[in-house]
């Protein structure tokens, strides 16, 4: 946890530079998308172009007001990632049988709606470190939040009992409860580190925690099997004990930790293994992939997975051009598999791009950690970037088959509205933490905050104008 | 599609990819400065030109101190003791996991820490019950240590040593 030292700039007009840039891209994709399949500049293109421009350009305006020094390229990259999400699923539409609803329009309002709460969070909370007070709630919240689905509200769909029913639409409450662990993980954390750090017996090389150091690490590792076995729902299982792990051992950079979560992880899978038909399937249908029988199994064949490959494969290196592949015919093409789709349209040059934008964000989350002062805004920055990372690497691995496919969004692309408001929250607070991190400390000399120090027969050491505060 | 159609679309296709590919590296120059871990950055360091501009930055030089490599046990039951110290906190009290294990009877389980923070040491009271007194004042927050200024815990004295 080191701090470095950058000249005070506020780099507001950087980031309009790059927001226009980005909305070029968001708007050409569009364009692109729906070339030769309908009239060039229709009614959806002109929706889409003015909710996603309009709405960043009132974060830009929040942001210049509010959080003069936040990161200048969090915003840009994040609009366009959005944008190139929006295009491919409109282009989905476009090619999907007719008469089946169409999830651009619906998705367009949601880019809005979580623009809007990014806005409005950015524009309450003027400073991330508010959240610590909520540190016991927020866990609260979060059990609050993973148990509705149990509910009578919940809705199970395709075997995951995820969602809940809310008015009009359906909601996954396990995508907010992400940030409140965060919140959670990081306020505990910063408090009980030293405790963690501290106590423990020593074997080897490595120090182990106390039993009882260990209860929350257990209680993580329960609400992850929880929701496994309870919601069967293997992604966000795996994201919720991820961010824990990460968080823990960013606070104590013991390698201990991870040891022992490895080892909690392993019995984990196993256990699942055995007892759980879907994930062995899940399993199954990775290392046989491209056997005819796992092929055409009905459930849990690798249908989805090999035919995201093919698609791939047709992109080649520099794709087949926005709507002129056969992404369609990927199930889950818009939400799942969303990488496939635009690999194939995109070919490898786009797909690069597209993961290296991701690659960028989740480094400026680190660089906003580093930066900032405080140990709870650390924590958290590390923690909410993770789950970006973790969520990219699980979502792209499977769909290249380097790890088993498990259903978790693409952070700003997948088709749906709770996983783009999640991370849109994110993004804010990832703003607000950057902006904690680049603000020049104000340049009043700060009081001498030390007692006069007495030496060793009562005489008075010399003295020296304190000028760091203990944190 | 007519031979030109074709050929339009083809130069949005490559043109698209190549808008992409701006905007990336157009955010990695936009943090050039950022990423670049020269020896401005690492050290932290303003340039002249960046001083010139905020006089804010100029930092006057730390005094010279000699760093504290030893804690010595200077009265009570484990005098003559002495811990070399690392860059890992130190946690002191009678407890079986502290890093020096106190025999006395004044002392809490867990009673203090020493951990470094910059090039300074800083002791800490955990919540003991007969408090932590350096340089003879009771401890209420955590405060540096400097090399020679007694730490009483119970009937046990420690110093830091250059």
């Amino acid at each position: 946890m080191s701090d470095v030292l950058t000249v005070p700039r506020s780099r507001r007009n950087i980031e309009l530079a790059l927001l226009v840039l980005a909305l070029v891209v968001a708007g050409g994709a569009n364009h692109l998308a729906g070339i030769g399949r309908e009239e060039p500049f229709g009614d959806y293109f002109w929706s889409q172009v003015l909710t996603l421009g309009l709405m960043s350009l009132f974060i830009h305006v929040i942001l210049r007001f509010r959080a003069k020094y936040a990161d200048p390229v969090i915003l840009p990259l994040v609009v366009a990632l959005n944008g190139i999400g929006l295009a491919m699923i409109h282009r989905l539409d476009l090619s999907a049988v007719s008469g089946s609803t169409s999830v651009a329009p619906q998705q367009v309002l949601w880019t809005a709606v979580a623009i809007g709460a990014a806005a409005v969070l950015l524009i309450l909370f003027r400073d991330h470190r508010i959240l610590r007070r909520f540190t016991y709630i927020s866990l609260i919240v979060s059990a609050i939040l993973l148990l509705l689905p149990l509910t009578p509200l919940g809705l199970e769909i395709n075997g995951a009992r995820i969602w809940i029913t809310v008015g009009v639409g359906t909601f996954q409450p396990g995508e907010i409860a992400k940030i409140t662990l965060a919140i959670f993980f990081a306020g505990y954390l910063s408090t009980n580190r030293d405790l963690i750090l501290l106590a423990g017996k020593k074997i080897g090389p490595l120090q182990f925690p106390r039993f009882r150091d260990l209860a929350p690490m257990a209680a993580a590792w329960l609400v992850s099997i929880g929701v496994l076995i309870f919601q069967r729902d293997l992604g966000s299982s795996i994201l919720f004990f991820g961010l824990f792990m990460v968080m823990i051992y960013v606070a104590t950079s013991r390698v201990s930790w991870v040891l022992i979560g490895l080892a909690m992880i392993g019995a984990g899978v196993f256990v699942a293994l055995e007892l759980f038909s879907h994930v062995a399937l899940r399993f199954d249908s990775w290392i046989n992939a491209f056997a005819p029988e796992v092929y055409d199994r009905a459930p849990g064949g690798s249908r989805q997975v090999v035919q995201g490959l093919f698609g791939l494969a047709n992109g080649g290196l520099i794709g087949t051009g926005l709507g002129e592949g056969r992404p369609d015919l990927v199930t889950y093409a818009n939400s799942d598999m969303i990488i496939a789709a635009l690999g194939e349209e995109l070919g490898l040059i786009g797909v690069v791009a597209i993961v290296m934008m991701y690659v960028i964000l989740v480094s400026r989350g680190i660089r906003a950690a580093v930066g900032t002062k405080d140990g709870f805004g650390k924590l958290l920055a590390c923690g909410l970037s993770f789950t970006i990372a973790l969520q990219c690497f699980v979502v792209i691995g499977g769909i290249t088959r380097l790890i088993p496919l498990t259903g978790l969004t693409t952070p700003f692309m997948s088709a749906g509205g709770s996983s783009l408001l999640a991370n849109w929250l994110i993004v804010a607070l990832l703003l607000l933490i950057s902006e904690t991190a680049r603000r020049p400390a104000p340049t009043v000399p700060m009081k001498d905050s030390f007692p006069e120090v007495l030496g060793v027969n009562g005489k008075p050491v010399k003295k020296r104008p304190a000028k760091e505060a203990t944190r | 599609m007519s031979e030109a159609g074709e050929l339009t679309v083809t130069l949005l296709r490559f043109g698209f990819l190549i808008l992409l590919w701006a905007l990336v590296l157009g955010t990695v120059g936009a943090l050039r400065r950022d990423l670049v871990v020269g020896r401005r950055n690492k050290v932290g360091t303003p340039t002249a030109r960046e001083i010139r501009k905020h006089p804010e930055l100029v930092e006057e030089p730390a005094p010279v101190r000699a760093a504290a490599r030893r804690l010595v046990v200077t009265e009570g039951p484990l005098t003559g003791t002495t811990l070399d110290l690392a860059a890992s906190p130190i946690l002191l009290g009678r407890a079986q996991e502290a890093t020096l294990v106190l025999e006395d009877d004044y002392a809490s389980g867990r009673h203090a820490r020493l951990f470094p923070q910059g090039s300074r040491w800083f002791i800490e009271d955990l919540g003991s019950t007969n408090g932590t007194y350096l340089a003879g004042a009771q401890l209420t927050r955590a405060l540096p240590v400097e090399p020679g200024i007694p730490i009483r815990i119970g009937k046990t004295v420690i110093e830091l040593r250059p």
